[in-house]
Order: structure tokens, then sequence, then C-alpha cells
């Protein structure tokens, strides 16, 4: 390491800052953009409260997508968090079955599916050598089946208060903004301790190595089938919160979490994610997630109908990544 | 039976040429004749139920068939779904119950498939788009095109147009022979046609291919274009047998990522380069024989998500588990 680090000293500031700006993810410009269109049609959007309401939206999704990174970098897809996402409402609002004082284990018991759901997913990829796209579809079929068996097919019972705080409870009074959204804080805390796990710790280079050339990290002495087990576990956890803050916020809903899973995936493609691993960020992967939503409310203050929102995400995500292709071929 | 003739049977499959997956579908036919007799109306080998249990694959039968196009050429379409959609509202908007306008319709939504595959296929090829992301985009655009056009059924298919769905031809269904020619014609393409080979080496290593001079781009717009006017015979099947089109047909069958599945169950390497149709017709019909089984077993609709998730999973493992390659 030292020889690498003499280099880096002697070059001149100019050129390090321009070095710096070009590792800049261009999703940063595109979320500046997007809330500066955002602003331009309705300026209460831009004051801290409108910001605090965006990121409170977006919280599941930026969640969801930090932990989706983990296992696009190390080369998989993880297309079962939707499902773990709808599983986590339905199981919490049929668990807490009405009592407030059972909010706490069974917040417990979700975790544990959800993690078990993901080293069932890891284990598949890791030792059974299934494709993740087929194991972690397999697995959105199982757990979408298990939850509407759960329910009967129509969701029984509302969540209790305590549970819904986590996604539409206001920390108050604070200064400045008067009040926080519980959401924001677990986004911070969450989106912390991912960027720490995947950018201050060896678990980030590993992935990125297994994702990279697995078979050279294996030689290299990395554990490649634990690292990936412990992609699908991060995944599979970010899914459980995800799915407690999006049952706070919109209830019970035995589909809250449906296409959760393609969403995540574009967004952490958007971040600048390379699919089939080897390349990809946390923070810009959640600043993908949070572009995506700025996206979405954008279209809808243009007053376009929703159907077509989907056609313009449509176009977006392909015109986003073809523009990565290309800029990447060009600097070959 | 002994280890040397299971060894000389293995042999013997891998003279012949059939798929491996075919002594799965063999063990699922198997298991659910016995899991009938047992616990159903061992009923399972009627003429009735097994005819209508390959009709009910007809569907997902066509699909898989371009899927497996596209995965051969080591891409994936995961907009079949919603081109499904549009093909099946279209096709019976544009009828509304005249037999004298099918051949217009039939025209129309074989326009809007080719014109969409080539879409998928240019965006994969020339701007090097991920084609998971690439298709999944092009499905939101059509996603959204129909649903801002469309809320619910719109006109019907005539009577005429519905033998495609329900004829018969002397004791066998029209579809079941459908699915039968289309099969045979996309195995006759990929061992016969110079384009099959080519689809083979492009999705074995695009760089070599294109190194030794094949246009690898058109190679994979066509196995595109050739992947979405399946969806679309696809969504003419469907809407024969509705009789009239909704927006949700294509997506509530899941047929995307069912289609994958079946294609990948069938023995075709989601890696590309290995595989091919016969394989996943064995494929689609497991997922068949599935169904009838639940349904006369009377399995719960929703339990029998469960069991189909595992099923997946289990089968792609059968073959997975031992390969020395490292799938992610």
């Amino acid at each position: 390491m030292a020889p690498l680090s003499t280099i880096q000293q002697e070059k001149s500031f100019g050129s390090r800052l321009q070095a710096a700006l070009r590792s800049i993810s261009p999703i940063y410009v595109v979320l500046i953009l997007l809330l500066i269109a955002i602003g331009t049609q309705n300026p209460t959007f831009l004051e801290p409260s409108g910001i605090l309401n965006l990121l409170r939206r977006a919280a599941p999704l930026m969640i969801l997508t930090a932990g989706q990174l983990f296992v696009i970098v190390a080369g998989g897809f993880d297309l079962s968090v939707g499902s773990i996402m709808s599983l986590t409402v339905i199981g919490a609002s049929l668990l807490i079955n009405n009592d407030p004082s059972n909010t706490w284990w069974v917040i417990v018991v979700l975790f544990a599916i959800g993690i078990a759901a993901g080293v069932i997913n890891g284990t598949l990829v890791s030792y059974f050598k299934v494709p993740s796209l087929i194991a972690t579809l397999g697995m959105l079929l199982a757990l979408r089946g298990a939850g509407l068996y759960w329910t009967g097919g129509a969701p029984r019972g509302y969540l209790t208060d305590n549970f819904r705080a986590f996604g539409r409870g206001w920390l108050e009074p604070v200064p400045w903004v008067e009040r926080f959204p519980y959401a924001v804080i677990v986004l911070l805390v969450v989106s912390a301790i991912l960027i720490y796990l995947f950018h201050y710790t060896n678990l980030g280079r590993q992935l990125l190595a297994v994702g990279d050339n697995a078979r050279a990290a294996k030689l290299a002495g990395i554990q490649v089938e634990k690292m990936r087990i412990v992609a699908f576990v991060v995944s599979a956890i970010t899914a459980v919160i995800a799915g407690i803050l999006q049952g706070g916020f919109g209830g019970v809903n035995p589909d809250a979490g449906d296409g959760f899973e393609l969403q995540a995936i574009s967004a952490a493609v958007l971040g600048g994610a390379v699919l089939l691993g080897g390349r990809g960020s946390v923070p810009a992967a959640i600043a993908g997630a949070l572009a995506l939503e700025a996206l979405f409310t954008l279209l809808n203050l243009l007053g376009l109908p929703k159907p077509l929102r989907d056609a313009v995400q449509g176009l977006i995500i392909i015109g986003a990544v073809a523009y990565a292709a290309l800029s990447a071929r060009r600097s070959r | 039976m002994t280890a040397k003739s299971l060894t000389s049977m293995r042999s013997l499959m891998r003279d012949s040429k059939i798929p491996p997956v075919y002594a799965i579908l063999v063990v699922v036919f198997v298991a659910a004749i016995v899991l009938d007799a047992i616990f159903g109306r061992g009923q399972i080998t009627s003429s009735t139920i097994l005819t209508n249990m390959v009709v009910r694959s007809v569907a997902l039968g066509i699909v898989a068939m371009g899927q497996t196009f596209v995965m051969l050429a080591a891409s994936i379409d995961l907009s079949v779904a919603y081109l499904i959609s549009v093909t099946a509202v279209m096709a019976s908007y544009i009828m509304q119950g005249d037999p004298n306008r099918v051949p217009m319709a039939v025209a129309a939504v074989l326009g809007i498939g080719a014109f969409v595959g080539l879409i998928n296929g240019l965006i994969v090829s020339k701007l090097k788009v991920n084609p998971f992301i690439a298709t999944l985009g092009v499905g939101l655009v059509l996603k959204g095109i129909l649903n801002a056009s469309f809320e619910n059924f719109v006109g019907a298919v005539p009577r005429s147009f519905q033998t495609l769905g329900y004829g018969q031809i002397g004791p066998i269904p029209i579809s079941i022979l459908v699915l039968l020619s289309v099969t045979i014609v996309g195995a006759l393409v990929l061992s016969r046609t110079k384009f099959g080979a080519h689809l083979y080496a492009v999705g074995g290593n695009v760089e070599t291919s294109r190194l030794s001079g094949l246009r690898t781009d058109r190679v994979i717009i066509l196995a595109h274009v050739i992947c979405s006017l399946t969806a679309v015979l696809t969504g003419l099947f469907v809407v024969s047998r509705l009789r009239s089109g909704a927006p949700w047909v294509g997506t509530d069958g899941l047929y995307d990522l069912e289609s994958i599945a079946a294609v990948v169950v069938g023995g075709t390497a989601l890696s590309g380069g290995k595989g091919g149709v016969v394989g996943t017709l064995a494929g689609v019909l497991i997922f068949g024989i599935l169904d009838t089984m639940f349904n006369q077993l009377g399995v719960d609709t929703f339990l029998k998500q469960v069991l189909r998730g595992a099923i997946i999973i289990l089968a792609v493992a059968s073959y997975t588990i031992r390969s020395r390659e490292k799938a992610a």
C-alpha cells in the first residue's frame, strides 16, 4: 500500500480535485436537478418540512436499495425483498393482534423471519448454486403465497399506533424544523450503519471482490459462500425495516411491498451500481432511490396521470443506464 | 434399479440428446399420479384432465419458447408480460367482435410485437444496457401507455377467433397443436439454421463471436424480435380464451417471471449458450402437472404458490448443485 499512497501525495491539488469531481456519481447531479425542478413547481417542497416529508416517503425504498446494493455488488439479484416487506406488514397485523404490548416481541419475530429468508436465499445461491434470479424468484412466490395463506387472502386486524409510529410518527418538538419524522431517523441510522459496513470495513471490499471475480476472490482467501449469505441477509433485514416503515405509513395491505424489488434494483443501478457485480456505492444507491422518489413527486406536481409515470420511469431508467454504459465505453 | 442400469440409462439419455429435465418431468408426473391415487380421486391420468393440463400450459409455453431464444443469447426479457397485456387489449379492441377485422387485428399486434422486440434488442445490443434493466424499462413504458389508455375489459373477439383457444381438430385441441408447432419450429431454427448456430455462439461468448466475424448485434436483436412475437402469440391465445382483453391479463399471469423460471427449469443456462426449446417444453409441462395435481388434491390456492416457488428452486438446484461453475 505504501507506494500507492506516495503517488497520490505527489499529485497536484488541481488534478486531485478534478479526479474527485469525475469520481462523483452523476446521480447526485440528477438528484439536484430534480429537486430544483420540484422547487420551481412548488417552492414549499424545498422548505425543511417539505424535504423531510420527501425523505419520509422515500425512506422505505432508500433503505431497501442500500440493502439490495450489497447483493448486487456481490453479483446477484434479490427479487424476494418486496414479498418480505409484504409479509412483514401482514405478520405484524396478525401477530400484534391489536394489543400494543405485543409490538416489541413481534418486531423481533419479524426480523427473525427476514433473516431466515435471507439465509435461505444465500444458502441456495452459495451452496446449491441456484442462480440468484431463480432462487429469490422462488422465494418471492413462496413468501407471497405464505403471506396470503396466513391471512386467508384478505388482510385482517390493524396495526397498533406504537408500531405505526416508526412509519408515520414524528419526534417533537425539535428546534428549527419543529417536528422530525421517526422514519427519517431510522433512515439515517440504517444508512450510516450500511455505509460504515460497506465502505469502512473489509466486508464491502470482499463483496466487491466476489462480484468482480468470484474465483479470484476465492483464491485470495475470501470466504465467497459466506460473503454471499451475508449480502442476502443484509438485504432481507433492510426489507423487514422497509416493511415496518411502509406498514406504518400505509397501514395493513397484503401487497404493501409488491414491485419494490424492481424499484430497488432500478434505484441501485441509477446510483451507478453495475448488475452482475463488482461496482457500486451505498450513498449513490441511496441517492438513486431518492432521485426515483423525487421523480415521482415531480411527475405528480406536473399533473401527469399516474400510469404515465411508469412510462417516464421506464424511459429514465433506460436512459440513465445507457448513459453510464456509453460513458464507460468512452473512458476505456 | 442397480447402479449399472442407472448409468447405462444416463448414457442412453445423453446419446439420444433428450435434455435431463425430462427425467424430472417423469418423476414429477409419477409423483402426481401416486399422490392423486392416495389423496385425490385418482383421475389424473384420464384423457380430459391430461388434455386440460396441456391446454393450461399453452399460454406460458408459447412465450417461454421465445424467452428461451433471448436467454440462449445471454439476454432476458422482462417485458413479455406487458406485451401480452397490450396484445390482448389491442386485439380485442380492434376486432370489436367482427370476424372481418381479425386479420387486421392480428397484423397490428404482430407489428407492435416486432417493434417492441426491435426496441428491446436495439437497447440491449447498441446502447449496451443490461437486458434486465432494458426490458424492465420497456415493460414499464408499455404498462404506462396501456394503463393510461385502457382501464377495463375492452372490445371482444368474434366467435370464429375463439377457435384458437377452444377449437379441436379431432380429439386434439388446436391450442396444443399450436404449442407443439411453435416448439418444433423453434427446435428446427436452433438446430438447423445458421441463425441458431450463431445464437449459441453469441450466448456462449459474445466477444469471441464478434471477433470471429459474427454480427452479434443482429443476432441479439433477432432473438428479441422472436421473443416478442411469441409473447404476441400468447396474448392472442389468452384473449381468445378470455373472449375480451383487459390490461392486467399478462401481469396477473406472471408470464415474465414464470417464463424465465420455465426456461431455467428446462435446462437453459441463465448465462446463455446452453439449452434449447425442447427442454423448455418439459419445464412448462412440469408447471402444468403441478398445477393440475394441486387442483386435484384441493390444495389451498395460496399454499400452491408456496409449493410452486419451492419446486422451481428444487428443480433448478437439482442440476446446478453438481456443476462446478459459480452461479450468482
